[in-house]
């Protein structure tokens, strides 16, 4: 599937911002089943400096400064994108009991290697309250892939989707303990819930669809940037990314744009301002699908791989 | 003791109390009883002496530190208060042969951690080859995964170190932390060895003791060589007057003549780190960093820190910067990697250790976690990732199988469920050393803290170190903050020592060296000092004229006493108490500032103003109203003008001078045009000339030039237009003008200012003016004009 995507966000500062500088992760990359065909990231207005770079996890990564005072800066990603299914894999998933060991063949500090994302990381600490709740419903002769699907579920029909109980910086203690959240407290949540019981997981961020096919149901989450999980389930099997919000494993409608341990270190914005008064943020997104008339596999892999 | 039973001065005297416990190396012992030669002299020395002489020679040592201002910062619960520095008189000796052998291994050490750090921001082939276990280096907080892959532009990560040692009851040396994070100690350790060549001063002088200054020398030069094509500045970057080696911050800054950074000071400008200065921003070349280094960058780093700078990761990254040690060298701290350091050395240098560290199991491994449990009894077992040493109990660690608090359950099961989070270290056992306790000697544990530093050479070890004391024979008790105490070391050479100074010793031609650009932040706090200082020393004036007329009264309110209460009720100085709190809050506020730019001030500047405002504080609860307290503030009075005094006799002429003394004489200027505004007035009570005048302080001054009585004319004449008062509010525009026109101008324009137009305006204005057109609109006016220039600084040298 193409899509065109757009996303806005903006900031409005009651005092003006003073030196600003900020991370921008709002460039989707390449991946198994995605291809970025074009894209641009702009801001307006321009800043005094800036530098594209990946960051330590791969994602791309632009600096921006600003040596004179802000009111407003909107930041811009336009792009096109080729995202297609996963195939399906069979469970061929270790044992939860086996965790252990399977991490200790994987000696390796590499981006991808499992153990970045199984201590505490900024945002998701241990929470007791979670581990308790992933070990009641997961047995360790368990394979690490049922387990991953069945606490996604379990999630899914606990937790109320809300986007007046929480904010940006909610913890996900206190999100599992209202029981109430959007998809970034229940993809922290599950990240809790994941590593308490010994599985490696992250964080991604992207978008989702905006309008869904004929006949299919809306998705929570796609009229924002969205997020979902990513789990570590043994070297057979690898990498797998799950959307609990939505209870589904990711597939042709989720484009990813970063990922990381949490939210912090992937947020689309991460700025800092020398004296910043009380400031406001919008951000949209749209991902429509283009019609396809002419191919595009003159970038990138063909869509068959 | 003595054969004849008779009380004399006895050689062994010193010792008859000295019992080192079983089982431990003692430093002043040999196993057998005897005494090593080392420590001979000075055994000698304190036989020599009886007690009110020793008393008298340590009694210097603690007036040294005493006027130095050492302090330390002891936190109970919340709360945390500034305490005398707990010096043990008696320094460790140790012999120069076997320190010889001690800096070897120290230095080889040093290169070690060097290239431990290289592999694990860069190839990490410790993890690929099996040698060092992933989730040691991918769960520890200190290892930084945006300094991954940058390459620090020195080549070297590690530029300054220090090593927590400890000797073993086979007298063995042995290393119990790596401190690599921003090891302090370095400053505290020259501080001690001052204090201490008071006590003993003509036995260090004759015994051969290795100097600390050419250590400081070369470390300080090797920064100046560290230098890029920019040739910017070197400084120290501090986390700021709330941390608790803060006083050694701004003492080494100003040992060594660097400048003393906070995060704010420094700003990434185009992937360059450059410090904003009076003149605009320059760039730093030389960073040594003793701020933490998660809290370095909040954008990209810990994003909670309050402190630190965004892009300054970013500056590392662009090669911009030479950082020591570079951020994130606090990974080489845990104490889980002390398990692994002899293979690490095998596979990086291809050499043994040869200066072992403290025997540590891993308990993520199986055998390892096995033979932990095993030998639970001889075992310290706590967090892997903690930087803490071994000695260092509370509550999160387990000693001789059991939890200090028995809240735990059973160490054992702990062991099983979070081996992969567990170390187990042997129990550490001290040597002892001699502390003086109620005039004798007596064995107390040590640790000591050793210092090596990059040179061009390779790794220089300081000759001398950072001993800390135990407080009891109870080795866990050795830390400052449990009531522990420090000690100097002496290296004791058997041939004479250099006795070389921080300066060299060659004397030759010099260059008289400018010092660096004044801070944007170190100004600001200058100049403010001096605004709170003129406004106390104004406040006290008009408070004194108060109490003073109170005692007058007998009764019967004058007029003009009621004004000055209104006068200053309208400022906030609430009369209630005899001293306001807005009046103590000035001297308070004053030497906050000064508190923030200590590396500015001599030690007696810092004092006065310390002084005063505890005696501020003392005073005000302790007078009544009325002749009292104007008795009171005549005596703050005249702290106040030691204070200006010694700043004026003593501080070198340079931009921070000049900031302080336009500080003062702009609030000067300000409150002296106020104050005639009210007290010059057409509908003035009574008796308000005599009390400006008075305020004023030019009483005596108007007796002699004027012929008459005071009347309006007179009193404004002498107090805003007479050039020759220092009181007078010309006489500041003047001090303005003459300063501003020597500070650093913006670029090489040699135009006006800003600053400088406004100030040659009101000095013009004053120029021309006569006592009749300066009525009260005119003096509000030029108190307003006075208020603007302050701005005008504040925008042009601090913005």
């Amino acid at each position: 599937m193409l899509y065109d995507v757009t996303l806005s966000v903006r900031y409005a500062y009651a005092l003006s911002a003073a030196a600003a500088r900020m991370h921008l992760r709002m460039m989707p990359g390449n991946g198994p089943a995605q291809r970025l065909v074009s894209g641009l990231l702009q801001a307006d207005p321009a800043p005094a400096f800036r530098r594209d770079r990946v960051d330590f996890f791969g994602n791309a990564l632009t600096e921006m400064a600003y040596d004179a005072p802000l009111d407003t800066v909107d930041f811009r990603f336009t792009g096109r994108i080729r995202r297609d299914d996963l195939p399906k894999e069979l469970d061929l998933s270790c044992a939860l009991a086996d965790m252990r060991r399977e991490l200790a063949e994987v000696p390796s500090l590499a981006p991808d290697a499992p153990h970045h994302f199984l201590g505490a990381s900024d945002r998701v600490v241990p929470v007791p309250s979670i581990t308790a709740f992933s070990r009641g419903i997961t047995r360790l002769d368990q394979p690490v892939l049922t387990v991953v699907e069945a606490i996604s579920r379990a999630l899914h029909e606990e937790i109320t989707f809300d986007p007046t109980a929480t904010d940006v910086t909610t913890d996900p203690a206190t999100a599992f303990a209202n029981r109430r959240g959007v998809c970034q407290d229940i993809s922290h949540i599950m990240i809790a819930a994941l590593r308490g019981i010994g599985i490696p997981a992250g964080y991604v961020s992207g978008f989702l669809r905006t309008e869904p096919p004929e006949g299919q149901p809306r998705l929570a989450g796609a009229d924002a940037m969205h997020a979902w999980v990513r789990a570590w389930c043994g070297n057979e099997v690898g990498w797998i990314e799950i959307d609990p919000t939505n209870d589904m494993r990711v597939g042709a409608d989720h484009i990813s744009v970063a990922i990381g341990r949490d939210y912090a270190d992937v947020a689309p914005v991460k700025g800092s301002l020398r004296s910043s008064g009380f400031h406001s943020t919008r951000h949209s997104v749209d991902v429509i699908p283009v019609e396809e008339r002419t191919p595009v596999e003159a970038v990138g892999r063909s869509s068959t791989d | 003791m003595g054969e004849t039973g008779a009380v004399t001065p006895a050689r062994k005297a010193p010792l008859d109390h000295y019992l080192p416990p079983k089982g431990v190396a003692d430093e002043l012992l040999r196993p057998d009883g005897t005494l090593r030669p080392v420590w001979k002299p000075m055994i000698d020395h304190l036989a020599g002496r009886n007690p009110d002489q020793v008393n008298q020679d340590f009694a210097r040592g603690d007036l040294y530190l005493q006027d130095a201002g050492v302090y330390y910062r002891q936190y109970t619960g919340d709360e945390s208060a500034l305490r005398d520095w707990p010096l043990s008189h008696i320094p460790v000796i140790i012999g120069e042969t076997e320190w010889s052998k001690l800096a070897e291994g120290i230095a080889q050490r040093a290169e070690l951690l060097e290239r431990t750090m290289a592999d694990l921001y860069g190839p990490a082939t410790l993890v690929k080859r099996g040698i060092l276990p992933p989730q040691l280096v991918a769960r520890n907080p200190e290892w930084l995964r945006p300094m991954v892959g940058i390459k620090p532009r020195s080549d070297h990560y590690l530029h300054f170190l220090a090593f927590e040692i400890g000797r073993s009851p086979d007298g063995s040396w042995l290393v119990l932390g790596d401190r690599t994070q921003a090891p302090s100690g370095a400053g505290f350790a020259l501080e001690n060895r001052m204090a201490t060549l008071r006590v003993f001063n003509d036995l260090y002088q004759e015994t051969n003791v290795h100097r600390l200054a050419a250590f400081f020398r070369t470390f300080r030069d090797r920064l100046t060589q560290l230098r890029g094509p920019e040739q910017g500045q070197v400084a120290i970057l501090t986390p700021g007057q709330n941390t608790d080696t803060y006083f050694e911050h701004a003492y080494i800054a100003r040992y060594l003549g660097f400048l003393l950074l906070e995060s704010e000071d420094l700003v990434s400008v185009d992937g360059k780190l450059m410090v904003r200065t009076i003149s605009g921003l320059e760039p730093v070349s030389v960073l040594w960093r003793r701020l933490d280094s998660r809290f370095a960058d909040p954008l990209e780093l810990d994003e909670s820190s309050a402190l630190g700078t965004p892009g300054m990761v970013g500056t590392l990254r662009s090669g911009a910067v030479t950082m020591l040690n570079c951020l994130g060298s606090g990974v080489l701290e845990a104490r889980a990697l002390m398990a692994f350091m002899p293979r690490i050395s095998e596979a990086l240098m291809g050499e043994r250790l040869k200066l072992p560290n403290i025997a540590t199991w891993w308990c993520g491994q199986a055998s390892e976690r096995a033979y932990v449990g095993e030998n639970l009894e001889r075992m310290m077992i706590g967090p892997a990732l903690s930087t803490q040493l071994p000695f260092e109990i509370d509550s999160s660690t387990a000693l001789g199988g059991r939890f200090r608090d028995n809240a735990r359950g059973p160490v054992r099961d702990w062991l099983d469920k979070n081996g992969g989070a567990l170390v187990g270290q042997q129990a550490v056992t001290l040597s002892t050393t001699p502390a003086m306790i109620d005039g004798k000697l007596m064995p107390r544990p040590m640790v000591v803290r050793v210092f090596a530093a990059r040179t061009k050479d390779g790794w220089t070890v300081m000759p001398g170190g950072y001993a800390r004391i135990g407080r009891t024979e109870d080795p866990t008790a050795l830390a400052m903050q449990s009531g522990g105490s420090v000690a100097d070391v002496w290296v004791v050479s058997d041939a004479p020592v250099s006795t070389e100074t921080l300066s060299g010793q060659q004397p030759g031609p010099f260059i008289r060296r400018m010092p660096g650009r004044l801070p944007a932040r170190a100004a600001d706090n200058l100049f403010w000092l001096g605004r709170y200082v003129e406004r106390a020393d104004f406040t006290a004036r008009t408070l004194r004229a108060y109490h003073l007329r109170l005692e007058d009264n007998g009764g019967t309110p004058m007029p003009v006493f009621d004004q000055l209460g209104r006068y200053l009720e309208g400022r906030g100085l609430y009369l209630a108490e005899p001293l306001p709190d807005l009046f103590l809050n000035l001297l308070e506020r004053a030497r906050g500032c000064a508190s923030k730019v200590r590396d500015r001030f001599s030690d007696d500047g810092w004092y006065a103003l310390d002084e005063l405002e505890g005696a501020a504080r003392d005073l005000a609860g302790a007078v009544d109203h009325g002749d009292a307290t104007g008795r009171a503030l005549s005596q703050l009075l005249r702290k106040l003008a030691g204070f200006a005094g010694l700043v004026n006799d003593n501080m070198f002429r340079f931009s921070g001078w000049r900031f302080m003394s336009m500080g003062r004489a702009l609030e000067r200027g300000v409150q002296i045009s106020d104050l005639l505004a009210v007290f010059s007035a057409s509908g003035a009570a009574q008796g308000s000339l005599d009390a400006a005048l008075e305020i004023g302080d030019s009483v005596m001054t108007h007796r002699r030039r004027y012929s008459v009585e005071t009347n309006r004319n007179t009193v404004v004449d002498l107090l805003a237009l007479d050039p020759e008062n220092p009181r007078s509010v010309i006489y500041q525009a003047g001090v303005l003008l003459d300063q501003q026109a020597k500070l650093p101008r913006p670029g090489k324009s040699s135009q006006l200012t800003e600053v400088g137009r406004r100030i040659l305006r009101v000095h013009t204005d004053l120029s021309v003016a006569t006592p009749e057109v300066l009525d009260s609109a005119a003096l509000a006016k030029l108190a307003d004009d006075l208020q603007a220039v302050s701005d005008a600084i504040h925008t042009q040298y601090m913005g």
